[in-house]
Order: structure tokens, then sequence, then C-alpha cells
């Protein structure tokens, strides 16, 4: 069942890598071997990608990966590099591991919400246990010794996990 | 003109590299150290990157009409997504093994994960 989505994202990186080579364009050779190889690639890994791996085609879903990563996920990142710059200039930091509950469901959202946690201010995800719906996060200044929910470590990246990873 | 839009984007790119590097040496323990290298570096990194892409951009358009400026310009771009997919895993990684292997976060406040991993 995992066949299609792979072929697809190993094309669709095939065509990136390749582009260029006439004109701007491929040339035809180029297409049938990276179908070939995607076919190969797809066939050996179509059960390590996962049962639902093809709703991550969805072409409204890519447009909400372009809109996160260059909104919210860079500009939580220039803010917690110019927080990183503060600290390790004063060397002022209070650090601890809290527990922070969240909501979500299946594995991919847990990926996206700990990835966003460890690249934005002062927070580093340490575990992640789906099982009891806990991330266990680093905090370089721990304002709040047992958060009621993900708003004071993450903002809004639950939120836009929850909708990506669906 | 297009020097000045270049030369800013390497100099954000080197300082957070040196900023990861100066917080690595200025933090306490493991923790605060991984949290200077993984945000720092990837941050300038893209910048570093990006400087790349500008110049490729520039001379595809302007200079002379060569496609493997196209390419230079894409693969860079590619180094990026890699980079921001791989690197907070790396972390994660490195922070769960150090706290396994018993390290304690230095002057610690709480540590909610005493005694459960």
């Amino acid at each position: 069942m995992g066949f299609i989505p792979v072929f697809i994202w190993s094309f669709v990186l095939w065509l990136v890598l390749t582009a260029g080579s006439k004109g701007m364009l491929w040339s035809p050779e180029e297409l049938v071997a990276g179908v070939v190889f995607s076919g190969i690639i797809a066939f050996t890994t179509k059960d390590v990608i996962g049962e639902k791996a093809s709703r991550f085609l969805n072409p409204a879903k890519w447009v909400g990966f372009v809109v996160y990563s260059i909104g919210p996920l860079f500009w939580s990142m220039v803010r917690a590099n110019l927080d990183v710059a503060y600290r390790v200039i004063t060397g002022r930091i209070k650090p601890g591991i809290v527990r922070v509950p969240v909501d979500l469901e299946n594995d991919a959202q847990y990926t996206i919400l700990s990835n966003s946690i460890t690249l934005t201010p002062g927070t580093l995800t340490i575990d992640a246990r789906p099982e009891e719906k806990a991330l266990y996060v680093h905090w370089i200044n721990v304002t709040e010794k047992e958060p009621a929910n993900s708003e004071v470590i993450a903002g809004s990246f639950e939120k836009w996990a929850r909708r990506l990873g669906r | 003109m297009i020097e000045w839009v270049i030369a800013v984007f390497l100099a954000i790119g080197v300082f957070f590299n040196l900023l990861a590097s100066a917080g690595i040496l200025r933090f306490p323990d493991v923790y605060t150290r991984i949290h200077a290298a993984t945000k720092c570096t990837t941050f300038g990194t893209i910048f570093i990157v990006l400087a790349t892409v500008t110049y490729a951009i520039y001379s595809y358009f302007w200079v002379e009409r060569d496609p493997s400026w196209i390419t230079i310009g894409i693969h860079s771009a590619l180094v990026v997504i890699f980079l921001v997919l791989t690197n907070p895993v790396g972390a994660h990684a490195i922070g769960r093994a150090a706290r396994k292997s018993g390290i304690l976060p230095h002057g610690a406040v709480i540590d909610e994960l005493e005694g459960r991993l």
C-alpha cells in the first residue's frame, strides 16, 4: 500500500535533483531513468514508510507546510536565536525538564511538534510519549513548572501540528 | 547591490554559527549546549545557503544563462530542507540518550524525568 507515496516522493526528489540539464527542464532519458529508479526504491521501501503515508500527497497540505515553515516556524527560529544570543552573552539560565501535556493523535503530529519545539526559543524536546500524551521538554528558562498545555512552551504550534499531520 | 545582500546573509550566517560555538564553550551542561548547537547552527546555515541561492539566481539571470547555476541553487536549497528536518531529530536523540544514561541537567529547578526514563 505504501508503493505509490514512496514512488511519488522519490520521483519528485529525482526531478528536483536533476533539473537544469536541458535548458531549465529535463531530458527524456533522465525522466525514464527516474521512473526506473523511483520504482526500485518504492518497491524496496514500501513497507517502511507506514500505512497512511499517502495522506501527505494532498497539495493543500503542502501549501500548509510551506506557509508554516516560512511563517511561524521561521519567525520563531529568529526569536530563538536572538534568545540564545542573549543567554550566551549574559549567561542567565534557569534550566529544567518539564512535562507538557499535548492533545495529538498520531506520530506525524508528534514529530512535527517536537521538531518545532526543538527549533524554537529556549526549548528542547527530550522525550515524546504518545501513550501518555505528553512531551518532556528541556526548558532553558523555566517560568512555569507544570504547564497545563503547550501554549506557554510552543505558542500556536500544537494547532499547526494537529492540522498538518492529520 | 547584490554583493551587499549576499554579504549581509553571510554575515548573519557566520555570526550565528560563531554564536553556536561560543554557546558550546559557555553553557554549563550537555542540554544547554545542545540548545546552542542545534538552534544556532541550523539558523546560521540557512542564511549561508540563502547567500548561495541568491548568488546562483543572480548569476543565472544577469551574468550568464548557464543551467548549472540553477543546479547549484536547487541543490543548496535542498540542503536546507534536509538540515531542518534532521538537525532537531539528532538533538532529540542526543538529549534523550544523555538523560537516559543519568546525566542530570545542571542547576535544574525541576526535573520531571527523574526516575522515569
